[in-house]
């Protein structure tokens, strides 16, 4: 029940154990796959990053508020992070209920939310050799700085030479 | 990106004929006001140096610090920024008057960027435009080697007033990121009001955490910093002038304490901030 990351695969069928409930009548899961392609361009890896002590809190506030929200018997979800091939599982969804309905709709209550209100950021590495911050870089400000050049010589530390 | 390196200069030779006390010497927050500028130009310059005249070397002010003589005849501060060019004349200065107790080291990302972006190349200097009237300010500017003949050209026509070069000169111009932080100490009252007012923005440490892309533009995951911001976003501004972050504030959030925050939340010393970019999980 709740929230929680993981460096090593995602255990399904342990996670699965923990939804199991003699008064549910069925479970809902959804697996978040990593895709080999994104926007047009061949993603050949990702790389999850999480500010773990936040994530943590608001992933069991969102788990929370869909046993408030829907009839459940139990709710898990666990995220990945580091990094990735194509085909690896990201994020792993369980909902266990009475009824079939509920679960479909807090299955994807809470990974709708895992995606807009978890601080994760994911980095796409393409087979171009580039990589990139997804959902940072398209919008960012200055739109002249590409993947490579993010580094900025300036004066960024104590006493080196400027 | 030029391949010179840049000096600190403080200038410390001045009368202080309205003040009646050596503005050098005054004190601020437990130190004196050259000791301030001097700790804060030594943290990111490779070398930094007094202007000072000749009778003021055995000044306890300034005796244990790396001092540049007076080596040219005249008046004004133009005398010791032309000393510091004859003493290394391959090196641009940052030179700094000693009588600007808002003086931090916010100030010194802005116009470094924008001297090595621009300014080197196409100015005789570097500098802040004044909140107060838009004019250059030649005591907290980039001076290049360049200047060092058309300053001394400059004084044999009689000239002595550095910001009066620069307007004949041109000089590269960049925003003050607060109109505040050059006011500059004259007069006994203006120095009481500027003790007071650096007591309520004594500098506080904060802890910053930086992730994903953030992390990548800053160079480093976290870090302990002095700073004067009072709020998160005061604090995006100065950190993002220092690191040229891409992201702009509007596109991020905002946590203190591993808590999302408000941007105008009032910051209290060790608060652990983190700003987070455009989430992608899942």
């Amino acid at each position: 029940m709740g929230f929680r990351f993981t460096q090593t695969a995602i255990d399904t069928p342990g996670a699965r154990r923990e939804l199991q409930d003699l008064g549910a009548g069925g479970y809902v899961s959804f697996e978040g796959w990593v895709r080999d392609q994104n926007d047009g361009q061949e993603v050949t890896r990702l790389e999850y990053e999480a500010f773990l002590e936040l994530a943590v809190k608001e992933g069991e506030r969102i788990v929370a508020e869909a046993l408030r929200r829907f009839p459940l018997k139990h709710a898990l979800c666990i995220h990945r992070v580091g990094s990735l091939g194509l085909g690896e599982m990201a994020v792993w969804v369980g909902v266990s209920s009475a009824h079939r309905g509920e679960a479909f709709d807090a299955c994807r209550f809470i990974i709708d939310e895992v995606k807009h209100r978890l601080p994760i950021w994911k980095k796409e590495h393409y087979r171009s050799g580039n990589s990139g911050w997804v959902n940072c870089e398209r919008c960012a400000a200055e739109p002249q700085h590409s993947h490579a050049e993010h580094h900025h010589r300036v004066a960024s530390n104590p006493k080196e030479p400027v | 990106m030029s391949t010179w390196p840049i000096y600190g200069l403080i200038l410390a030779g001045g009368a202080s004929k309205r003040m009646q006390r050596d503005k050098a010497a005054l004190v601020y927050q437990g130190k004196t006001q050259l000791e301030r500028a001097f700790a804060v130009l030594d943290r990111y310059l490779s070398r930094v140096f007094v202007s000072v005249r000749a009778d003021q070397t055995s000044d306890p002010t300034r005796a244990h610090l790396p001092m540049i003589v007076d080596s040219v005849e005249g008046e004004g501060p133009i005398v010791g920024i032309r000393s510091a060019f004859a003493a290394h004349p391959d090196v641009s200065w940052f030179v700094l008057a000693c009588d600007l107790p808002y003086f931090s080291e916010a100030l010194i990302y802005p116009l470094v960027r924008a001297r090595d972006a621009e300014g080197f190349a196409t100015s005789l200097a570097t500098v802040y435009k004044s909140a107060h009237g838009g004019l250059p300010e030649p005591l907290c500017a980039i001076w290049e080697p360049s200047a060092a003949p058309v300053l001394a050209e400059y004084q044999a026509g009689g000239g002595h007033c550095p910001r009066k070069f620069l307007i004949r000169h041109g000089a590269h111009l960049v925003d003050l990121p607060d109109p505040r932080a050059l006011d500059n100490v004259n007069t006994p009252e203006e120095y009481s009001q500027a003790v007071a007012a650096l007591e309520t923005l004594a500098p506080m440490q904060l802890k910053i955490q930086y992730y994903a892309l953030m992390r990548e533009q800053a160079g480093r995951s976290e870090e302990t910093l002095e700073t004067s911001a009072t709020t998160p976003a005061d604090l995006y501004t100065e950190l993002s002038a220092r690191y040229g972050f891409t992201l702009s504030r509007e596109q991020l959030k905002v946590a203190v304490n591993s808590e999302f925050s408000d941007w105008s939340r009032k910051l209290a010393a060790n608060d652990a901030v983190v700003f987070i970019p455009p989430v992608a999980g899942g």
